[in-house]
């Protein structure tokens, strides 16, 4: 198949936006001028010096950065092997998510545009957009599934508090998938000074690679800081979450071309993953369409795409960026997966050993440590993408069941 | 000669496309609907397969293709509704859709079995022009199917004469950027139609989103070979009490004099 590029350098898709079979820009003609002008620009203003000193002095002075690479002592005694924390959850706004925002609210600056939509699942990724229009002084409006917006109460408010309107979507599952589809046609519908700002690495070329690119600050600084402490920096396994799989994706890419490196990718199992309940979409789906790329996506035989379910909002999504496809296909990557009952136990373990509320989405991450059969020469980093501020009312539930 | 080509022979101005969803609103009601609008004037079928993440679609044919969807629509299903279609109808058909359901189904079956019960064309708006040269397009042309590419008012000139060079039957101009369902200004649409008609492209030319009724038709047909109705028809059809009466009442609706 001709349009399969051989991939030897994993960081870059082919020119179309692929990644093995999987990518592209499945697209309607409606977008084809905003998603070319982005293709054409985005590598370009990234390159520019000027744009990444703006960027890192923000990362650095506003979203807090470098975070810590922390040697979570307890924790390692108790899996056997060296565990170390990278701990995204001290990010501006308690995720990862805003390295990616900060990047494209300033690519949309110098793309001319003055007003920012954006999808949120867990509001996450709507606060770190909301947060940064208000930081440049943006019209903001966030869609996210109505489902979502009941059980991520506190996010929801804090968009809101920020200047962001906040839309909810209606329609399907009224989850992530649904207010990615109303944000994309409401992209459809905005004039073309409106930029989209996906907050995972899925869409249409450029989005994956875009983000996967805004987000690779985390495998950067994780390199420099492990060097620091050990003398290498390689680690032998880095274990993240995976939905879309933004946070995955910047704390893989500077170890993508290093063989030795495990790459561990958590996906929700929900309830189990052959419970009908779950969003383990590598382990349940196959190759579509879903979002304007193609991937791994959970559908039925028919071609219609099903409904996910995770305990997290930010898991609940039933495809995976192209990028993470084909690290499963290519068999670059490992992937595992965490139940909603798993997840709980962790966020509630990681708290009472180590002193850190993990998000939902978080804590499937480290569920699987105990599964990885590791040594105690190993070195392992888990991406600590979020903090569980977001989460208390479900931790509270939880706490009520056991009490 | 396509049955599209043929058409466009006979009748180049006011061609009338309505699209209907599949299996809406009764599962069965398919082939009721199309001989309904074939009776009642029209000139084209667009018959839509409904899909669950219809991006370029509006909130009224998104709903219809959920009760489509709760109804039992699938492609197989479609396929035996339309297997003896052209007993009755003798319109075009064109079949419009989302890829990953036809993905699913094969694509290359898909053409097939396309072609065999007699559709003319297919709509895919997520089908774009990079996959259409590199993997999909030959099996489509090899199927003898006409091919519709969309083109909006920003489509650049070098690009929309190549959408316009490989479709063929028709092409379909997008109002404006926008989904379907959505209002339009017409005075703007003008504008992007006149220059469409004076760039004398290889295809006549249907206008899509935003025509509703006698207005709207009227409005793009002075630049425009025709134009293409749906979410307003799907909008009647929710409400009508039957599929005739309610298709008869649009359609002299957008077609009185």
């Amino acid at each position: 198949m001709h349009l399969f590029n051989e991939l030897t350098n994993y960081q870059q898709p082919s020119e179309e936006g692929y990644y093995g079979q999987y990518g592209g820009a499945y697209i309607p003609e409606m977008l084809y001028s905003n998603v070319e002008t982005l293709k054409h620009q985005y590598l370009q203003i990234m390159e520019d010096p000027a744009f990444k000193a703006e960027v890192a002095a923000l990362l650095k002075d506003y979203v807090g950065r470098p975070t810590p690479l922390f040697y979570a002592e307890r924790l390692s005694a108790e899996i056997g092997a060296k565990i170390y924390l990278k701990r995204e959850d001290l990010c501006h706004t308690g995720a990862h998510k805003i390295n990616n925002t900060i990047g494209q609210i300033i690519l949309a600056q110098r793309l001319g545009k003055k007003k920012i939509i954006a999808e949120t699942g867990a509001g996450q990724h709507g606060v770190a957009t909301a947060t940064v229009c208000a930081l440049k002084g943006m019209e903001c409006v966030v869609y996210m599934g109505e489902k979502d917006i009941e059980r991520q109460a506190p996010n929801v408010a804090r968009m809101k508090m920020l200047g962001a309107k906040v839309v909810p979507a209606v329609s399907g599952s009224k989850t992530l998938k649904d207010a990615t589809n109303e944000a994309i046609r409401a992209w459809i519908n905005e004039p073309d000074t409106t930029h989209y700002i996906i907050g995972s690495v899925v869409g249409p070329h450029p989005y994956p690679d875009m983000v996967a690119r805004f987000q690779s600050v985390i495998s950067a600084e994780m390199r420099t800081q492990l060097e620091a402490v050990t003398g290498s920096a390689l680690p032998t396994h880095v274990v993240a979450c995976v939905g879309g799989g933004s946070n995955a994706a910047g704390a893989f890419y500077h170890y993508l071309n290093e063989p030795t490196v495990e790459l561990v990718a958590v996906e929700a199992a929900g309830h189990g993953v052959h419970s009908g309940m779950s969003a383990a979409t590598t382990q349940l789906g196959s190759a579509g369409i879903l979002h304007g790329s193609k991937s791994i996506v959970m559908q039925t035989k028919d071609g219609q795409v099903v409904e996910p379910h995770s305990i997290s909002a930010g898991l609940d999504y039933p495809g995976i960026g192209p990028l993470h496809a084909f690290l499963y296909e290519s068999k670059r990557g490992t992937f595992m997966s965490a139940t909603d009952e798993d997840a709980l136990k962790w966020a509630f373990h990681l708290s009472e050993i180590e002193g850190i509320i993990p998000a939902l989405e978080t804590a499937h991450a480290f569920a699987v440590l105990p599964e990885m059969n590791l040594k105690p020469t190993d070195i392992v980093i888990v991406c600590l993408s979020g903090r569980g501020d977001k989460d208390l009312a479900t931790y509270m539930q939880a706490m009520d069941m056991k009490a | 000669m396509s049955r599209l080509t043929e058409l466009f022979e006979q009748k180049n101005t006011r061609v009338l496309n309505v699209y209907c969803t599949a299996g809406y609103p009764q599962l069965n009601s398919t082939l009721e609907v199309m001989e309904s609008l074939q009776k009642n004037g029209a000139d084209i079928i667009e018959l839509g397969m409904p899909y669950s993440d219809p991006l370029a679609d509006g909130e009224v044919i998104q709903s219809s293709s959920l009760v489509a969807l709760n109804n039992g629509m699938t492609i197989d299903t479609l396929f035996e509704q339309l297997a003896t279609m052209r007993t009755t109808i003798h319109i075009p058909v064109v079949l419009m859709g989302y890829m990953n359901p036809i993905l699913q189904y094969g694509f290359e079956d898909f053409c097939k079995k396309a072609k065999s019960v007699g559709v003319d064309g297919l709509i895919l708006p997520d089908l774009p022009l990079y996959e259409f040269e590199q993997v999909y397009g030959a099996t489509i042309k090899l199927n003898d199917l006409d091919f519709i590419f969309l083109v909006t008012p920003e489509t650049p000139e070098t690009r929309l004469r190549k959408l316009d060079s490989l479709s063929s039957g028709f092409l379909y101009a997008v109002s404006s950027s926008a989904t379907t369902g959505t209002d339009k200004d017409f005075s703007k649409v003008a504008v992007y139609l006149k220059r469409l008609k004076s760039m004398q492209l290889k295809n006549p030319f249907l206008v899509g989103f935003g025509i509703k009724d006698k207005a709207s038709f009227d409005a793009v047909n002075a630049f425009a070979n025709g134009a293409i109705i749906g979410s307003a028809y799907i909008q009647a059809l929710s409400k009508g009490k039957d599929v005739e009466t309610t298709t008869k009442t649009f359609l002299q609706g957008v077609l009185s004099n």
